[in-house]
């Protein structure tokens, strides 16, 4: 087996890891790096489960090969929160209850911070367009709408 | 599983020599941009092992040049890129609609018009809407560079026109003539995450009168391949563009289409959908049209 040696940053950090060359970057993090917040719904790209930041920009880490990341910025959500404590994002989630089960909750708030940070105050249709990738099967949503609409306006307008 | 390897060629050049080097040998090389289906084909329908030639580090496939009489897309701009750019938005609204409604925003964030061009689903938004703009592919290949229609480059369900070695490095775009707008319009059961059942790329040139001088129309999902239609862009030609004008390229689409019935619809109905979809989209494109400067 050729294994390829990869460099990369992961939350700020600089990682360096061997995969093999069909390797998803989702695969590196959980089974690799033992990074197992993000979490594995289809590894198809259909659910979101697995949405991480790539160079900032929201991906499905089961469509991205471990050997394309050489080099590039990613984060996940164990790059959210901070020492500090929980990001508003995830403060939210947990006050409006905006999960269950939980295993789509990590793709939601990456998906919902990449979102903020291009529409600071989304409407609720945007909001839904831009989390249509992101599926979950307990909430119905409308709680994970009024959390995302919730930690916009915090975030927006600090208290 | 053995056999897999990943390569990153930094130049053209170097993506040929590899390709040719795997065709010569009879091992089974493909290429990467956003990895939005080939990697789901990898883990599902298509294991084989293969080289994995990822060209986002040819600096080429990611350049995107608005300046001129013509503008390139590099084959492997993610969509995101493509839809967040305004100056590309305004001289292609119709293009970047297709785009926009190709799979979710982390779809979108890796998903090029290249890829979902060489995929060459019968469904793939992008390949109408292409169409009715009237782009032409680059392609690298052994012998050099040649560029074909779109309309060309897709031979059928899953196949395009690229030979042995070759490669799809960008795309072609005549700066829109003034008066000039296109639009695409598809359907779907739901308004996100589905894939079209039919759809319609309509571009249109105006005249200082409104009245239509040139026009192309694509169709997509309605037979193995997207579709020219000459016949319906013709039947824009010379008109206003008013219902009479409308009904008769929505007619010349459904004449043109060879549908299947599948689980998203019949062929009956795929039939019928592409003439509204024809006379909506080409709707669109004219009122764009007269704000474009006819």
């Amino acid at each position: 087996m050729n294994k390829i040696q990869i460099e990369t940053a992961i939350n700020g950090e600089v990682v360096e890891f061997l995969c093999e060359p069909q390797q998803s970057l989702l695969e590196v993090l959980r089974e690799t790096l033992g990074r197992t917040g993000t979490k594995e719904g289809c590894a198809t790209g259909d659910c979101g489960a697995c949405s991480v930041l790539m160079d900032g920009r929201l991906v499905c880490a089961c469509l991205v090969l471990a050997a394309e990341t050489g080099g590039h910025a990613i984060t996940t959500i164990e790059g959210i929160a901070t020492d500090a404590g929980l990001h508003p994002i995830q403060q939210k989630f947990l006050e409006h209850a905006a999960l269950q089960c939980g295993i789509c909750t990590p793709g939601l708030i990456v998906a919902t911070k990449a979102l903020l940070e291009k529409h600071p105050e989304p409407d609720e249709t945007t909001i839904r367009y831009w989390l249509a990738g992101n599926l979950c099967r307990c909430t119905g949503y409308d709680k994970i709408i009024r959390a995302v609409q919730d930690a916009a306006r915090e975030l927006a307008h600090p208290a | 599983m053995g056999g897999f390897s990943y390569a990153a060629p930094g130049s053209v050049d170097e993506v040929v020599t590899l390709l040719g080097e795997h065709a010569r040998a009879g091992r089974r090389a493909q290429v990467l941009a956003g990895g939005t289906d080939l990697l789901v084909q990898m883990r599902g329908v298509d294991r084989t092992p293969r080289t994995i030639v990822d060209i986002k580090g040819v600096a080429e496939t990611g350049t995107l040049r608005l300046d001129g009489a013509e503008i390139f897309i590099g084959a492997a701009i993610p969509s995101a890129v493509l839809n967040d750019h305004a100056e590309l938005a305004a001289l292609f609204p119709g293009l970047l609609e297709s785009a926009d409604l190709i799979g979710s925003t982390q779809i979108q964030g890796r998903a090029s018009l290249g890829g979902n061009l060489c995929n060459a689903s019968p469904a793939g938004d992008t390949i109408p809407a292409l169409i009715a703009t009237g782009a032409r592919t680059v392609i690298a290949g052994p012998a050099g560079r040649r560029e074909l229609p779109v309309e060309d480059f897709v031979v059928g369900v899953g196949r395009n026109a690229l030979a042995a070695g070759e490669f799809l490095v960008g795309l072609k775009l005549a700066r829109p003539a003034p008066g000039t707008a296109d639009a695409y319009l598809r359907f779907t059961p739901r308004t996100e995450m589905d894939i079209a059942v039919a759809g319609c790329g309509v571009s249109v040139t105006l005249d200082t009168n409104g009245v239509c001088t040139a026009a192309r129309i694509g169709i997509g999902a309605v037979a193995p391949r997207a579709l020219l239609v000459p016949a319906a862009g013709q039947a824009l030609v010379g008109t206003r563009i008013d219902d009479a004008a409308l009904a008769a390229a929505g007619a010349a689409c459904s004449a043109a289409a060879s549908p299947i019935t599948d689980k998203r619809g019949t062929a009956d109905y795929r039939r019928t959908i592409i003439a509204v979809l024809c006379r909506r989209a080409a709707a669109t494109a004219r009122d764009r049209a007269r704000g474009a400067g006819a």
